[in-house]
C-alpha cells in the first residue's frame, strides 16, 4: 500500500463522511424536535438535481448549492405540512416524500441526464497548510463544502445545547403539550426544524452532484439518504457522536474500492479478499449493533431518543 | 425497497399515460409498430442511450412507428404490464426488451402472444416461432481499445472499474488486457469491483482509488461518466464504454468500445414487415457493425493506430478472433491452446482472468 493510496483513503473518508454528515445533521434537527423524516433520500435527490440544473444555468457552484438547500427546505415543507400541521403519520408521509422526491427529481431532471457539468466545487488548497505532509491533503485541501459542514455541525450543536431556541426545540421533541403550555408554537418549531432538515439534505444532494460525482442521473443518491437516517440513531441524537459516526461510515464507504487494491494481512486473513459487496452493508450492521447497545445500556433509564419522536400533536387531543 | 416502489409508481404512471394516449388505436394496419422496453432513462449517455439511438435510427430507416417506456424494473409483473399495454392498446408487432432480467416473463409472453415478435437483448432463451435474442461481441472493440490504452500508459498499470463479476464483464476485461499486452507486454490491468451498475459516486471514487494506487489509465464496465471525470481531474487517461464520451473528459479520453444497435433493429423490423422473420440467437461482431471502436485520441502513436486498423480488419473479415491461443489464466494455466480459438459457448460462460489481470475473478 503506497503513501498516496493511504492518503487517498482518508481524503475520501472525509468526503463521504461530509456527504452523510450534512444530510444526517438535518435529520437530527428534525428528530430532536420530535419529527421523524424518512424522506431524506428524496430530499437529497431533489437537491442534487436542482443544484446541478442551477449550476448549468448560472455557472456558480455556490448559487447552485444554496438553491439546492432552498429546494430541500421546500420539499421538507411538504412533510411539515402533512405530518406536523395536518398531523398525519410521519412514517407514511416520510416514505411518500422519498418515493415522490425520487420520482419528481427524475422528472425535473429528464432533460439534463448525462449532461456535461458547467461548474463544480474545487479543492481549496489552503495556503501554507495544504503542503503539510499527510495532514495537508486530508484536512486542508478539501472542497469548501467540507469546511462549511464542519461549521454547521458546530452551529447546530451550539444552538441545540446553548440557546433558548435549542431548548424549545428539544422540549418540543420531548413533550409537545408541555411546550405548548409554556406558550411556544409547536407547529412553528416543528415545521421550522423539518424545513431546516430539508435544507441540509438538499445541500448534501448538491455536494453529490456538484463535487462527488458532477452531473445528474436518476438513482445517483444510491441509498445515502438512508445511511443518514441510520446515522442519527448511530449518533444517539447528538451532533458530536454523529460526526464520529459519519467519519466511520465514510471510512467504510471509502474502503470499499480501495481494500481490493491493498495487500493487507491481519491475523493470517487476507483482508483485501473481503468482498466489497459485504463491506457495503457494514454501515447498516454497525447501526443495528449500536441500537442493541443503546437499548441495553438504557434499559433502566429513558432512551436517548427524543420521547415524542414520531408522535403527531393536536391540541384538542391533549 | 423505496427505489422499487418508486419505479413501480413510475411504471404505473407511464402505463396510464400510454393508455390515455393509445385509446382508439388498434392493430390490423400494415405499418409495423415496434415497442422498446428500457431498463434506464435514455439520457444516461450509456446503455439505454445507445439502444435509444438504435431505435431512432431504425425508425428513420424503416418508417415504422416506434414506442418506448423507460426505467422499467426487472420485475416480472412490471415488465408484463408494460408489454401487455404495448400489445393490447398500441398494436405493437415487435417488442424489444433491452435488459437481461426481462428474460423469463418475456418467454411467457411470447407463448401468450404468438402473433407478436419478441426480441431480447443479452439473454439466451428463444423459441422456433416468435422469440429470439441478440447481443454483440463487445469483446472485439474492447480488445482494440486495450491496444490503444496499452500504448498510452507510461506506468504500465491500467485501472479497470467494473460492475459485477459475470461472464460478460470478465470477457471484456480479458479482451482489453490481451489487447493491451499485444502492444505492451509489461502492462498490468488492476480491477476494482463496484457491485453496482449505477452509482456515480462509487464509480468515480473507485477510479480515483486506482489512480492513487499507481494507474495512469482508467477503463470501465460501468454506465456513468464518473470514472472519466475522476481521471480527468487527476490528470490520468480514460477509455469509456457504451458511447463516445469524449466531450465529458476531452483531455483524458483515449477511445471507447461502443454499441451500434440501429442496423439490427432496422433489419428485424424489415423482416417482420415482409413476414420473413425467423427467431435466432444473434451474437454479431465488428463484421456487422453492431459493435465498433470510437475515434482514437490524437496522441495514440501512428504505428499502433495502424495496427488497430489491421486487427479491426481481421476481426471484421473473420480471419482472426480475440480469444485465440495460447492464452493463460491468472495462475499460468493454459486455457486456450496454441493456435486454437475459444468457442462461443466457452466465451459466454467465461469465469477466469487472463494472465496480467490483477484482482479476483469472483469479486
Amino acid at each position: 500500500m503506497s503513501e498516496a493510496a493511504l492518503i487517498g483513503l482518508f481524503v475520501a473518508t472525509v468526503q463521504f463522511g461530509t456527504l452523510v454528515f450534512l444530510a444526517a445533521l438535518g435529520e437530527l434537527i428534525s428528530e430532536r424536535a420530535g419529527v421523524l423524516n424518512l424522506g431524506v433520500e428524496g430530499m437529497m435527490a431533489m437537491g442534487a438535481v436542482s443544484g446541478f440544473m442551477v449550476g448549468l444555468e448560472t455557472g456558480s457552484p455556490w448559487a447552485a448549492f444554496f438553491a439546492a438547500a432552498a429546494v430541500g427546505a421546500l420539499v421538507g415543507g411538504f412533510h411539515a405540512l402533512v405530518s406536523v400541521v395536518l398531523g398525519a403519520d410521519q412514517v407514511v408521509s416520510g416514505l411518500a416524500l422519498t418515493i415522490g422526491g425520487l420520482g419528481l427529481a427524475a422528472y425535473v431532471g429528464r432533460n439534463v441526464v448525462g449532461e456535461r457539468p458547467e461548474t463544480q466545487f474545487t479543492d481549496l488548497g489552503i495556503a501554507g497548510l495544504a503542503d503539510i505532509r499527510w495532514f495537508g491533503e486530508i484536512f486542508f485541501d478539501q472542497p469548501p463544502v467540507v469546511y462549511l459542514t464542519v461549521g454547521l455541525g458546530l452551529a447546530v450543536w451550539f444552538v441545540l445545547a446553548r440557546t433558548r431556541l435549542g431548548l424549545a426545540l428539544r422540549a418540543v421533541g420531548e413533550s409537545a403539550p408541555t411546550t405548548d403550555a409554556v406558550g411556544h408554537s409547536v407547529m412553528a418549531l416543528r415545521s421550522g426544524a423539518v424545513m431546516a432538515g430539508g435544507a441540509f439534505a438538499g445541500a448534501a444532494g448538491a455536494f453529490l452532484s456538484l463535487y462527488m460525482a458532477p452531473g445528474w442521473t436518476e438513482g445517483m443518491v444510491a441509498g445515502r439518504g438512508w445511511i443518514a437516517v441510520a446515522l442519527v440513531i448511530f449518533g444517539a441524537w447528538r451532533p458530536g457522536r454523529l460526526a464520529l459516526g459519519a467519519l466511520l461510515f465514510g471510512f467504510t464507504l471509502a474502503l470499499q474500492p480501495r481494500l481490493q487494491s491493498f495487500d493487507i494481512e491481519l491475523l493470517g486473513v487476507e483482508v483485501s479478499r473481503i468482498s466489497p459487496a459485504l463491506l457495503g452493508i457494514l454501515p447498516f450492521v454497525l447501526t443495528v449493533v449500536v441500537l442493541v447497545i443503546i437499548s441495553w445500556r438504557y434499559r433502566h433509564r429513558p432512551s436517548p431518543a427524543p420521547a415524542a419522536l414520531g408522535l403527531p400533536y393536536r391540541r384538542e387531543e391533549r | 425497497m423505496a427505489k422499487k416502489l418508486l419505479l413501480k409508481s413510475l411504471v404505473v404512471l407511464a402505463v396510464l399515460t400510454l393508455v390515455a394516449a393509445g385509446c382508439g388505436n388498434d392493430d390490423g394496419d400494415d405499418e409495423v409498430v415496434a415497442a422498446f422496453v428500457y431498463v434506464g432513462p435514455p439520457g444516461d449517455a450509456g446503455w439505454t442511450w445507445a439502444h435509444d439511438q438504435g431505435r431512432q435510427f431504425a425508425e428513420e430507416q424503416t418508417g415504422a412507428t416506434t414506442l418506448f417506456v423507460e426505467s422499467v424494473p426487472e420485475v416480472a409483473e412490471d415488465f408484463r404490464a408494460v408489454v401487455v399495454d404495448f400489445i393490447e392498446n398500441e398494436g405493437a408487432d415487435i417488442i424489444f426488451a433491452t435488459s437481461f432480467g426481462y428474460m423469463d416473463p418475456m418467454e411467457e409472453l411470447a407463448g401468450e402472444y404468438p402473433d407478436v415478435v419478441f426480441e431480447h437483448a443479452s439473454g439466451y432463451k428463444m423459441n422456433d416461432t416468435n422469440f429470439g435474442n441478440y447481443f454483440g461481441r463487445m469483446y472485439q472493440p474492447r480488445y482494440l481499445s486495450g491496444m490503444a490504452a496499452g500504448a498510452i500508459t507510461e506506468a504500465n498499470r491500467i485501472g479497470y472499474v467494473a460492475a459485477f463479476p459475470i461472464p460478460e464483464v470478465l470477457r471484456g476485461i480479458n479482451a482489453f488486457t490481451l489487447g493491451a499486452q499485444r502492444v505492451n507486454p509489461d502492462v498490468e490491468v488492476h480491477v476494482t469491483w463496484t457491485f453496482t451498475w449505477f452509482d456515480p459516486a462509487v464509480e468515480g471514487d473507485s477510479a480515483a482509488a486506482l489512480i492513487e494506487a499507481g494507474a495512469d489509465v482508467i477503463a470501465m464496465h460501468q454506465d456513468s461518466t464518473a470514472p472519466g471525470l475522476a481521471a480527468e481531474a487527476a490528470g490520468a487517461r480514460w477509455v469509456s464504454y457504451n458511447s463516445d464520451m469524449s466531450e465529458f473528459a476531452p483531455d483524458a479520453f483515449i477511445t471507447a468500445p461502443v454499441w451500434n444497435w440501429g442496423p439490427y433493429y432496422a433489419r428485424i423490423i424489415e423482416a417482420v414487415a415482409s413476414d420473413s422473420y425467423t427467431p435466432g440467437a444473434y451474437w454479431g461482431g465488428m463484421d456487422d457493425g453492431i459493435v465498433a471502436l470510437a475515434p482514437l485520441a490524437a496522441d495514440v502513436p501512428a504505428d499502433v493506430a495502424a495496427e488497430i486498423d489491421e486487427v479491426a480488419a481481421q476481426l471484421t473479415d473473420g480471419s482472426w478472433d480475440v480469444f485465440t491461443g495460447e492464452i493463460r489464466d491468472q495462475d499460468g494455466n493454459a486455457v486456450v491452446a496454441e493456435g486454437e480459438t475459444m468457442e462461443d459457448g466457452a466465451m459466454l460462460g467465461m469465469g477466469f482472468f487472463v494472465e496480467g489481470v490483477v484482482g479476483s475473478a469472483t469479486g
